[in-house]
């Protein structure tokens, strides 16, 4: 198409660069300031702290048991990709190779926890597993993050099967391979780009995953976000670049995971979950 | 022919219609959905008419006639409806633009960052950035733009502000990914026919892609709804950003009335899906064929 070079069109362009510029400068702007408080001596009414220390880090490490924490959140977090790959890439499979009566009930019932947000089904939830004595300990916050990362994975893995070519799984049945043979030896290599992808998806998602794990988690079942949220509701008890070097650590946990899924999946991904 | 129907095993004609040992593959999946999505849910529904004292209903009651707990659909509202109409506003012209950039990559990366981080993040940055020592206030004193700092903070306008940076890039990214999946060959056409770029987009892009945008509102909206963290910490949690997920965690973590809790979210629930079902009713209007050009 030809470029359109009147004014009107120039200046609308400008407007739109501007507010997308704005928006840029006042994230990294943002960040920029945990990072610098977290370095910062003493910061105090003027552009930049007044010295650099590193010590705030070591500080945080001791004051929020980070380590702990940090374990926590990697063991559940990590019981949730494995879990909701087991569950999900199996029902996913039988969803794209299977039409059955009340499929099109059975997709809307995995398109409902992704479409709720996770304060609403959290509270009665978070009920539930407070009577069933689960929640306060890592098995509860475990199964509340479950409920949207099976969906999650269901609805990302069904358009990798469907890619699939029908014939390869015919040809290994008349070989005589079962269906738990054929998952191993066919349909597992062939879809492990797609699981990896939903994996990493699910792995972002979970550490950032606030609100479930808030409304389910005990003292010793808080991930790193949760421990972040109380430190920054009990302001004051502790410095604010105590507070900020865990933020930072953090916002490296979560970036670094980012970025390895980033490898493997397009940014939109992220948040077009529920397409179809 | 009911007698050859009937010779035939009764497998063969559950395989017929789909059902096979491949389809029981999805039960794990949908009892664990109904164990712990479906049984909380009406669980909540059941315990929020079994209120502490008084009838079937108290709760209900309860909520509509305190200033406190009522009127915390309408302060919701208040930060959700003009977040996700300024979101959607911001996105769908940038989105236009974006589309035929070279480096979108860098650009949806970059977006990506606020959401991965999460609003808790988002909050604690904005406390410090927002502040009246902050770098913003500090730019703007700078810049002679104000001569006192604005106060952004543990007000209205500080949720806002956490809202459209985690919401931003959400509606951005999901309108670039519907205006993705329409067919460059159909505005071609457009401007081969001599329509200028608005014609183009009121009369060809537009309408293939607000089916796509009542979901990303739809979508959005909720999002918006349910804020808490940034509620509670960039906000007045006691008074002009009391959001109806504060009054539920209360009820439910702090007077531990979990009955008056399953009431207040359903109630949330129900203003959430009203909004869903009057947007989504309003896209059934709307054309729904094809985006992919030709190929259908």
């Amino acid at each position: 198409m030809v470029k359109d070079t009147r004014l009107s069109a120039r200046l609308w362009a400008f407007a739109n660069w501007a507010v997308i510029g704005f928006f840029i400068l006042n994230l990294f702007g943002m960040i920029a300031t945990v990072v610098t408080s977290s370095f910062a001596t003493r910061w105090l009414g003027t552009w930049l702290p007044a010295g650099w220390t590193t010590r705030w880090y070591s500080s945080a490490w001791d004051e929020f048991q980070l380590y702990d924490v940090l374990s926590v959140t990697f063991q559940i977090v990590f019981l949730v990709v494995f879990l909701s790959g087991l569950i999900g890439v199996p029902a996913a499979y039988a969803l794209a190779r299977r039409d059955f009566p009340g499929k099109k009930l059975v997709m809307l019932l995995f398109l409902l926890p992704l479409l709720v947000p996770p304060i609403t089904f959290g509270i009665p939830l978070a009920t539930v597993l407070y009577r069933a004595g689960l929640a306060g300990q890592m098995s509860g916050v475990v199964l509340a993050n479950l409920v949207p990362t099976v969906p999650f994975v269901i609805l990302v893995m069904i358009p990798f099967i469907e890619q699939i070519d029908t014939k390869i799984e015919a040809a290994a049945r008349v070989f005589g391979a079962n269906t738990f043979k054929l998952f191993i030896y066919i349909l597992l290599p062939l879809l492990a780009p797609g699981i990896l992808a939903a994996l990493l998806l699910v792995l972002v998602r979970t550490i950032a995953m606030f609100e479930l794990t808030f409304l389910t988690a005990g003292p010793t079942s808080q991930t790193l976000v949760v421990a972040l949220y109380y430190a920054v509701f009990a302001a004051g008890v502790r410095a604010v670049q105590s507070i900020d070097a865990m933020a930072v650590i953090y916002m490296v946990t979560t970036l670094l995971w980012l970025l390895i899924a980033l490898r493997f999946v397009n940014p939109t991904q992220i948040v077009a979950r529920a397409k179809r | 022919m009911s007698d050859t129907a009937s010779s035939i095993p009764l497998s063969q004609r559950l395989a017929a219609r789909g059902l096979d040992g491949l389809t029981l593959l999805v039960v794990p999946a949908i009892l664990f959905s109904l164990a712990l999505f479906i049984y909380p849910f009406f669980y909540g529904l059941f315990l929020s008419f079994n209120p502490k004292a008084g009838g079937a209903l108290a709760n209900y009651q309860r909520f509509f006639s305190d200033s406190f707990l009522y009127g915390t659909i309408a302060t919701t509202l208040w930060l959700a409806l003009p977040v996700t109409v300024l979101t959607l506003l911001m996105a769908i012209p940038i989105a236009f633009r974006v589309r035929t950039m070279k480096h979108q990559r860098l650009l949806t990366t970059i977006l990506v960052i606020p959401i991965t981080l999460g609003t808790v993040l988002v909050a604690q940055g904005l406390l410090n950035y927002l502040g009246p020592q902050g770098w913003f206030n500090r730019a703007l004193l700078t810049m002679g733009l104000i001569s006192t700092p604005v106060k952004l903070l543990h007000n209205y306008w500080g949720v806002m502000i956490s809202l459209v940076i985690t919401g931003f890039p959400f509606t951005f990214l999901l309108t670039l990914s519907y205006l993705s999946g329409v067919d460059p060959a159909l505005e071609q056409a457009g401007a081969t026919l001599g329509a200028g770029p608005w014609q183009r987009f009121k009369h060809i892009l537009l309408p293939l892609l607000l089916p796509g945008l009542a979901i990303t509102f739809c979508l959005s909206f909720v999002q918006a709804f349910s804020v808490f963290p940034s509620a509670v910490l960039l906000g007045a949690p006691a008074g002009p950003t009391r959001v109806i997920s504060i009054a539920a965690y209360q009820a439910a973590f702090e007077e531990y009335d979990y009955s008056m809790a399953s009431a207040v979210a359903m109630i949330m629930g129900v203003v959430q899906l009203s909004i869903v079902v009057a947007v989504l009713a309003a896209r059934g209007l709307l054309y729904r064929g094809p985006a992919g050009g030709g190929k259908g």
